[in-house]
């Protein structure tokens, strides 16, 4: 008897819609501080970080000729092979990111660690992305975002497919990446190269326009006007603790791992940390990867938003002016003046609400609710989620979701608990 | 020695077209292209309710910035097509138990200079840290290939010439990227100067008494393992702004080692 009711429950613990981890122990209940601080040591996955990764550059668009001040002219990813056969994972990073960030080396380590090919893509609102691999050089339209992405993949496997034995192929990303996994998958169904048997969303956005104001806003309604001395006492106070870390690091990426990083030297001190300086923060290291989003889409594609048209940039020249610009200019904003009239004048019939539409999971409902192979994991509290957005994935994905309590926005990515559910996700 | 011709383009060209570019003018300032069109957003747009006397930060004093950023430049090229090839051959030959014991003995070397930067700046107990952590280093582990002083608690220091000038109150003054050296001050430039003649007059490496060949080695495995040891890679932070942003980090970053 006792038997029969550990068999139960072990069938209960094992099937999905059950599954819900039983003590998941994140520390951090507010989702601000779990953004900020991640996972803590002693809970993040034990991973061999000792990988024999390669960087690598490759030609997209081999007609395209790009100005001299352009220092990367080719497109940038990493490719970490195993010796004999194995399944190859696409990874894909969030917002801004490059493939060389702390959270695509975590990804990238455990997968290979787990036995998988692993190749890191830069995400296409990355400046080398838009420069080299976009087509339309104005990102943020997820399935224009994903052909592009699907293009750099095929243009990858045509590079390595004599030397890499191949069993199967599986895409996953994490926040935004996370979406354009599943715009990719889709693109698969018609195009048939790659075939993917596995796709795991992480954190993703629902819909790419709420998300993009609320990161906003963290920035706006904390600093309510451009001039306040809040926002020169918040920069001054984040910029001494910048440098601080920084002479003490040997690392430096400047979009959201860095800033972060001061942050989580200031908790393990012990000072005490204001909600509203995590959200400044958070959303001061957003409009800096919007900044070089924004400015490297219209220096490329030459819409005279903040670079002016026609101008031919010497490598002596200051870029500070276009800083300052920048760096006032919200992604709403971006959305809004360059990327909306773009769209306009190029898609005939289109209007804003069907581009607002277009960049959201929504738009391929149909398809995420039958893809038995497309899993999501993803956490309650997450904050770039609008209000009903979590029960909305909840709803659509069924048992083939995995949400967390906690974790805020990949803040939980590293947790033992989740490597172990992406590996597990791939691995059956 | 013969490049295949896209090699020695390689090679040659950038630094020649550079060499060119930092001749032909430097200047900073942004010149109107022909058929330029101004942006929808201009600065004056953007700053128009800001007080006259607003400071920002990324602003920073750069008298010769246009001189800076063609060296910048020549540095990205210099690392990717010279500097990191050799670092990686270094990095796949040795094993890590050797460089490690080169980055012990190449630090111990330095402590020298810490040192004696300590004492000019009356620094009671950075001095004594040091001259201790040389000692036992130097004995111990076995001229500096071993660092039991860390093991042992005493806690590592870093000062330079740059910083002592900077303890007595003289500010950094102009900007300045050095070639290959990379972000400085005119007075952090000054300070490696003092440095290097302050090395070369107390020469603890015995490089008078012996050949060049182990002065010229001793020079190269330093720059090697230096640039081991950092994890910057040129452009790979995605920002346009790099420039401005180490510029930033830079000095900020000094700031606070002189205050330390």
């Amino acid at each position: 008897m006792t038997r029969l009711f550990s068999i139960l429950v072990s069938l209960l613990a094992a099937s999905p819609v059950f599954a819900a981890p039983a003590a998941y122990d994140f520390p951090f209940k507010d989702p601000l501080v779990a953004t900020v601080l991640g996972t803590p040591k002693e809970l993040v996955a034990e991973i061999d970080y000792d990988i024999p990764r390669k960087d690598r550059e490759i030609v997209i668009f081999p007609e395209r000729k790009l100005p001299s001040i352009v220092a990367l002219p080719t497109y940038r990813y990493a490719i970490t092979a195993q010796d004999d056969a194995a399944p190859l994972i696409f990874v894909i990073a969030g917002t801004g990111s490059s493939h060389r960030g702390a959270k695509m080396n975590m990804l990238e380590a455990a997968f290979y660690g787990a036995g998988f090919h692993v190749v890191s893509l830069s995400s296409p609102t990355y400046a080398n992305f838009i420069l080299t691999a976009s087509s339309t050089q104005i990102p943020g339209r997820t399935s224009d975002d994903a052909g592009d992405l699907y293009r750099v993949m095929e243009a990858i496997w045509a590079e390595h497919r004599d030397r890499l034995e191949v069993t199967d192929f599986h895409v996953t990303g994490y926040s935004l990446g996370g979406a354009h996994a599943a715009f990719v998958a889709r693109l698969d169904e018609q195009r048939r190269i790659f075939g993917f048997k596995k796709v795991l969303m992480i954190n993703p956005p629902v819909n790419l326009y709420n998300s993009v104001g609320i990161l906003d806003r963290m920035l706006d309604d904390n600093i309510p006007g451009p001039a306040a001395p809040t926002f020169d006492a918040f920069l001054d106070r984040v910029m001494r603790r910048f440098a601080e870390v920084y002479a003490t690091s040997d690392e430096i990426d400047f979009n959201d791992e860095f800033l972060y990083r001061i942050y989580q030297a200031d908790m393990e001190e012990g000072r005490r940390v204001r909600p509203e300086d995590l959200e400044t923060l958070i959303g001061t290291s957003f409009r800096l990867s919007s900044a070089n989003m924004i400015t490297a889409a219209d220096f490329a594609a030459q819409r005279g938003f903040i670079i002016p048209k026609n101008h031919r940039f010497r490598i002596t020249e200051s870029t500070t002016p276009y800083f300052k610009v920048a760096a006032r200019t919200s992604f709403v904003e971006y959305f809004e003046e360059m990327y909306l009239p773009y769209f306009m004048e190029t898609v005939p019939g289109t209007s804003r609400d069907a581009l607002i539409a277009q960049s959201s999971l929504q738009s391929i409902e149909e398809y995420l609710r039958n893809a038995d192979k497309i899993g999501l994991m993803h956490n309650a509290d997450d904050i770039i989620l609008a209000d009903g957005e979590i029960d909305y994935l909840r709803q659509l994905f069924g048992s083939r979701a995995r949400i967390y309590p906690d974790g805020g926005h990949c803040g939980n990515i590293s947790h033992r608990d989740n490597v172990a559910f992406m590996l597990d996700f791939f691995q059956d | 020695m013969t490049f295949s011709k896209p090699m020695a383009t390689r090679l040659l060209g950038i630094p020649a077209a550079l060499l060119i570019l930092l001749l032909a003018g430097c200047s900073s300032a942004p010149k109107v292209s022909e058929g330029e069109i101004p942006p929808q957003r201009t600065l004056e747009s953007v700053t128009a309710g800001d007080p006259a006397d607003k400071t920002y930060a990324i602003d920073q004093y750069d008298p010769i910035e246009g001189f800076n950023r063609g060296v910048y430049r020549f540095n990205a090229w210099f690392d990717d097509a010279i500097f990191l090839p050799i670092v990686g051959a270094y990095d796949f030959l040795l094993p890590d138990l050797a460089k490690t014991g080169v980055s012990n003995f190449m630090r111990n070397v330095r402590e020298i200079k810490t040192f004696l930067n300590s004492v000019l700046q009356l620094k009671g107990q950075a001095a004594a840290d040091t001259l201790g952590r040389f000692v036992i280093n130097t004995t111990v582990g076995v001229l500096g290939v071993w660092d039991p002083a860390t093991r042992m608690g005493i806690t590592r220091h870093r000062e330079d010439f740059g910083q002592t000038l900077g303890h007595y109150g003289l500010g950094p003054g102009p900007y300045l990227v050095l070639p290959i050296l990379g972000p400085s001050s005119l007075r952090d430039g000054l300070g490696t100067a003092v440095d290097a003649y302050a090395f070369n007059e107390i020469d603890p490496l015995y490089f008078d008494k012996s050949d060049n060949a182990w002065e010229y080695s001793y020079r190269s495995i330093n720059a090697i393992d230096t640039r081991y040891n950092i994890g910057f890679r040129y452009y790979e932070t995605g920002s346009p702004f790099e420039y401005e942003l180490m510029r930033l980090l830079y000095l900020k970053a000094r700031e606070l080692e002189v205050a330390r």
